[in-house]
């Protein structure tokens, strides 16, 4: 059996027995993590794999937990007007919200709602070939667009209150610990299958081509693929693992508004992955959980000033270790591995990404 | 062989970050064992009672909300030298909710099942305040929220100290039809608090005679008011009627003196804007506009005088007092009181409690409204003067029975 592999299932082992050794509170907040690593994940098969540096990942995520939020605020209302639109003066559902009463409808859209924004966003973006840091301002201003939207159709939405309050879903409550547990496991399983997943395609001969196309697209032309059609393929599926973690953070968390689909949300998504390495998946999830885990654990400990050793830590990775913590791991093995048999083969050029 | 090493290599590296990652993520997993499964209750059992004190220290937010996390503080200090609450200390933990509200839920969590804390002050934007709600509602935690707010809420597990509409709002515009004009102009920046608070203007207006001049909101931090200046400057309303927050008012204020408007000719009344906002904005282009709050800093009582004293000794001679620092500051005495009556730290026995709880309070008394957790507080109307202090010009006279539904008026029946 491959030893990589065995490390990979050890990994998702230990946080499948999470429940046995966390308390409800710690369990909580990894829950919310690993619905992060979902979405650094998707980040990694863009950015790492394809160079296609998407700024605007909190849109998705944000979507996704809208659609799941509108099922939870429709069964927590019994049938009557969720509690926000009464006090804004809503009489009746707005028709879009109806078909949201189904938990069917409203899970797949939560993933396709997302998947299908950036399948057009990216046809339009990709087959223009617009890319780099104009890409990445697109998606940016997508992402103004829609907090302004969602802030602004406040009797909608929420306005910037958001979504929450919610009670049950499925008919399970959703403050028994035991509902809780078993979200963070779904939660596990979701993130090993969507990792094995991402594993297994960048190995594929269209993650071959992926990668060709992130060192060099008009090259990926010229030898007869359509880049633009690879691009939009793993942008949407980007997104829609993107969209699925917002499912799982909404049910885990209980909240979700527009602040969360901002700008800042959006770039720390792709601090994440930066942290803990954009050329590797395990790196993009382990980056989300050390990220947030420094986060809370600085924040717990030094109320007033947490943000300048998180700031310190953003610092020093993008300082000295570019290719993010498995990347300097992996350089200082290779190194080590040279030192030991001179003469070894010269290491692979690593691309920036445009 | 190299290729046999180099896969042992990589798995221990991964076991050794995963281990190293689930530790970060569970630094309290030690404990786990020690914490138990019961429910979270009040941890009574040494000499001190623990309460959060859960505000951002962080973000946009962090300007306003570090003052409530000192006066909470001050009040702490203030009960633990007098004797503490049935004879224990209190021992505040404080937590930063980062203007993030996710983070608020997070935090919210923490200091009800890992620190079983009795009661929990904090919060400032009605985003957070949601967010806390469900956290409190399934721990049976206690939140103390200590800013005026849009009203249409009233949680079993949250004690209100800040004003709801018909202590601030509903009679500032009774108060200004009275004697500033009919016509009114609604700005206000686009989230939950100014739209709402503009429907119940809006409903009021209508009842006792007022007219709409217009309504125009702007995305919070908005700077650019020349469009909306033009527009007050057709429609010529006699009073402006201000809800906009943070960053905004400094440019709405600025560019309205730069437009050749001032208090003589349109009458701006704010409802965001305290003695530490005036510090911020610059009186010079706020003097003679009005403000409605429950509490100023040049109030006259006894109590305010020795609270202002207390305050700047404690944190500075050129810090201010304000509305919802006061309210901060009565949240702790409150529940200190409910608790003495109670006899107990338990959350339910405090809530039974605190009904008719009366603390005399800088800004007058106020008492507890045991059938919907708000507060009596008197309504009161300042000018802004050059000092950056307000000149009171009209207060309600007794306090005001909070009415966050607004059912006493047959105006907002449509609202809710």
């Amino acid at each position: 059996m491959d030893k990589k592999k065995l490390g990979y299932w050890l990994f998702f082992i230990a946080l499948f027995l999470g429940p046995l050794y966390l308390t409800e509170f710690r369990l909580a907040l990894l829950g919310k993590f690993l619905c992060f690593a979902l979405v650094a994940l998707g980040i990694c098969l863009i950015w790492g794999y394809t160079g296609i540096l998407s700024l605007g990942h909190g849109v998705y995520f944000g979507l996704g937990a809208y659609c799941t939020a509108m099922y939870l605020k429709l069964e927590a209302a019994g049938g009557g007007l969720p509690d926000f639109m009464e006090w804004s003066g809503v009489t009746g559902i707005p028709a879009f919200w109806r078909p949201f009463a189904n938990p069917a409808f409203a899970l797949g859209a939560s993933l396709l709602v997302p998947a299908l924004l950036a399948a057009v966003l990216g046809f339009l973006t990709f087959k223009n070939r617009i890319k780099g840091v104009y890409f990445s301002l697109i998606s940016q201003a997508v992402v103004v667009v829609f907090v302004t939207l969602f802030v602004a159709k406040q009797d909608w939405t929420g306005g910037t209150n958001g979504l929450t309050n919610f009670t049950t879903f499925l008919g399970f409550s959703l403050a028994s610990p035991l509902v809780q547990i078993a979200l963070y496991l779904i939660t596990v399983l979701i993130l090993g299958a969507s990792f094995a997943l991402a594993a297994a395609l960048t190995k594929s001969r269209a993650g071959r081509v992926l990668s060709a196309v992130r060192d060099g697209e008009n090259r990926v032309r010229f030898l007869g693929f359509n880049p633009t059609s690879y691009k939009v393929f793993v942008y949407s599926l980007s997104a829609a693992l993107a969209g699925l973690a917002g499912t799982l953070f909404v049910l885990q968390v209980g909240l979700i508004s527009p602040a969360m689909m901002g700008i800042i949300p959006s770039i720390e998504m792709v601090l994440w992955v930066a942290v803990g390495g954009r050329h590797s998946l395990i790196g993009a999830i382990l980056g989300a959980v050390i990220v947030n885990s420094a986060k809370s654990f600085f924040s717990e400990s030094y109320p007033d000033i947490w943000s300048i050793f998180l700031g310190l830590l953003f610092i020093i990775v993008v300082m000295f270790l570019p290719n993010g913590l498995v990347g300097a791991i992996e350089s200082w093995k290779k190194s080590r591995k040279k030192s030991r048999q001179k003469g070894g083969t010269a290491d692979a050029a690593d691309s920036v990404v445009s | 062989m190299t290729g046999i090493k180099k896969f042992w290599g990589r798995q221990t590296i991964i076991a050794a970050v995963s281990a190293a990652a689930l530790a970060l993520s569970g630094c309290a997993a030690s404990s786990a064992l020690n914490e138990g499964e019961e429910k979270p209750a009040a941890d009574t059992g040494g000499d001190t009672v623990k309460v959060g004190v859960l505000h951002s220290l962080s973000g946009t937010m962090a300007i306003s909300e570090v003052s409530l996390r000192d006066a909470e503080l001050m009040a702490i200090e203030e009960i633990n030298a007098d004797g503490g609450v049935l004879g224990k200390q209190i021992e505040p933990i404080v937590e930063d909710g980062a203007s993030d509200w996710p983070t608020f839920a997070e935090k919210a969590k923490k200091l009800l099942q890992k620190d079983e804390a009795a009661a929990v002050f904090g919060g400032w934007t009605s985003a957070s305040r949601k967010a806390m709600l469900p956290v409190f509602e399934q721990n049976n935690g206690l939140l103390w929220y200590p800013v005026q707010y849009e009203g249409m809420e009233s949680s079993p597990n949250i004690f209100y100290t800040g004003a709801t509409t018909n202590q601030q709002i509903v009679p500032s515009v009774t108060w200004l039809l009275e004697n500033k004009g009919k016509s009114f102009f609604l700005i206000g920046s686009d989230y939950v608090f100014p739209r709402t608070a503009n429907k119940e203007i809006k409903a009021q207006l209508e009842a006792e005679g007022g007219t709409l001049a217009g309504e125009e909101y702007t995305p919070l931090g908005h700077t650019d008011y020349s469009t909306l200046i033009s527009k007050i400057k057709e429609k010529k309303p006699e009073v402006i009627y201000n809800t906009l927050n943070g960053d905004s008012n400094v440019a709405f204020f600025k560019q309205l003196k730069d437009a050749g408007i001032t208090a003589d000719d349109i009458t701006v009344l704010s409802v965001s804007i305290a003695e530490e906002e005036i510090r911020g904005i610059g009186t010079d282009i706020l003097t003679g506009h009005y403000a409605a709050w429950n509490y100023f800093q040049t109030t006259d009582t006894p109590e305010n005088e020795k609270f202002v004293a207390s305050y700047k000794e404690a944190y500075g001679d050129d810090r201010v007092t304000g509305d919802p620092i006061e309210a901060a500051y009565n949240a702790v005495y409150l529940w200190a009181a409910a608790v003495e009556k109670a006899g107990s730290f338990e959350v339910d026995a405090v809530k039974a409690a605190a009904g008719g709880i009366e603390f005399k309070a800088p800004g007058g008394t106020v008492t507890i409204d045991g059938d919907n957790q708000h507060t009596y507080k008197t309504a009161r109307i300042g000018e802004i003067q050059a000092d950056g202090q307000f000149k009171e010009v009209w207060n309600s006279g007794e306090p005001v029975k909070p009415d966050p539904y607004l059912e006493t008026y047959p105006w907002a029946e449509g609202l809710n």
